[in-house]
């Protein structure tokens, strides 16, 4: 029972950090933009270039905030 | 034998091989060849098994859900590759993880198997073996001559396959921060393109989008990689710290998972 258990447990936190990794706000502003693309193709607008465009701007924004920190508040170093 | 269709169906398949080899051989390279090579393999056989059991009722198969669903996954995954890629570099410069000892030993487990990897060339290999195998059933089936269709795409996955064990070598002598940021690229250059295929969007210039999206997201991570070094530059002048040298810096630690 500790082995499905822990094989269950396993299972989910490898996909929690395949797909959250260490900044969940990536995950987030991509699902977003996934959503927004749905809406505007859903309307009859060309929506390309949506996605490109917000996943230049999430991934700024987090380098930005991983550079701007101080290295002994980093978590994860 | 029909030539047209053995001829079409080579070159509709080859630009699908394409982007399974270059998975492949970034995931390769980049993580680890025992991983990427099974999850190819396991994504064959499950092609085969989908084959076996729908035949040409394979073509009915929807694919935009699977585009979104693999399109969206390589997004994320790649895009913390890109970040973490950037980061690196702009904290320990291109050359590191030359060779073997230079490679962080905390970011990969030699013995332990590596389930990313294996997930990364899975996904890949089994959505454009689904698409071939549209290709080829629909091409074929329509002319009339399926085995023509089956020998131009065999042709083409026995070309670029061949290209790409020949190329591998090359690509392994890229440094590994290096190949962190470019492999990352290119995930998150697939999966913006899949991702939103799968939504409905249609590209301009359809699969040669993928280049522009690829040289895009570049020059994007070059420019990030610019940034940060000079914010760090910056950093290390307000922040002097007797006996330290400049590069050691006070840049902050970058996360070694993935």
């Amino acid at each position: 029972m500790n082995a499905v258990v822990r094989g269950i447990r396993a299972f989910v936190m490898f996909w929690v950090d395949f797909i959250i990794g260490d900044d969940w706000t990536v995950a987030a502003a991509v699902a977003l933009a996934l959503l927004g693309t749905w809406g505007l193709t859903r309307m009859g607008i060309t929506a390309w270039w949506l996605l490109p465009l917000c996943v230049l701007a999430v991934t700024a924004v987090s380098i930005r905030r991983t550079a701007n920190r101080e290295p002994r508040h980093d978590p994860s170093g | 034998m029909n030539p047209t269709v053995l001829l079409t169906a080579f070159f509709a398949t080859a630009i699908e091989v394409i982007e399974m080899v270059a998975i492949v051989v970034g995931v390769g390279v980049a993580r680890s060849w025992r991983a990427s090579l099974t999850g190819a393999s396991a994504g064959l056989v499950v092609l085969a098994a989908l084959v076996a059991v729908l035949g040409t009722a394979v073509r009915d198969v929807p694919l935009s859900p699977v585009r979104l669903v693999v399109g969206a996954l390589l997004l994320i995954f790649g895009l913390q590759w890109l970040r973490k890629g950037v980061l690196r570099v702009a904290r320990d410069g291109w050359g590191v993880g030359h060779r073997a000892a230079q490679v962080d030993s905390t970011e990969l487990v030699e013995h332990r198997f590596d389930w990313t990897g294996f997930v990364l060339s899975f996904k890949g290999v089994s959505l454009e073996g689904l698409e071939v195998t549209v290709i080829v059933v629909a091409f074929g089936a329509a002319a009339g001559a399926v085995g023509s269709a089956v020998a131009g795409a065999a042709a083409a996955i026995i070309v670029l396959g061949a290209v790409g064990a020949l190329t591998y070598r090359l690509v392994a002598r890229i440094p590994r921060r290096a190949l962190q940021l470019f492999v990352g690229a290119l995930l998150t250059t697939f999966g913006t393109f899949w991702a939103a295929e799968g939504l409905g969007v249609a590209w301009p210039g359809e699969e040669t989008a993928l280049l522009a999206l690829g040289a895009f997201y570049v020059l994007a991570a070059l420019g990030l990689l610019s940034w940060v070094r000079h914010r760090w530059q910056e950093t290390t002048q307000l922040v002097v710290r007797p006996g330290s040298s400049p590069g050691s810096a006070s840049a902050p630690s970058v996360p070694e998972r993935h």
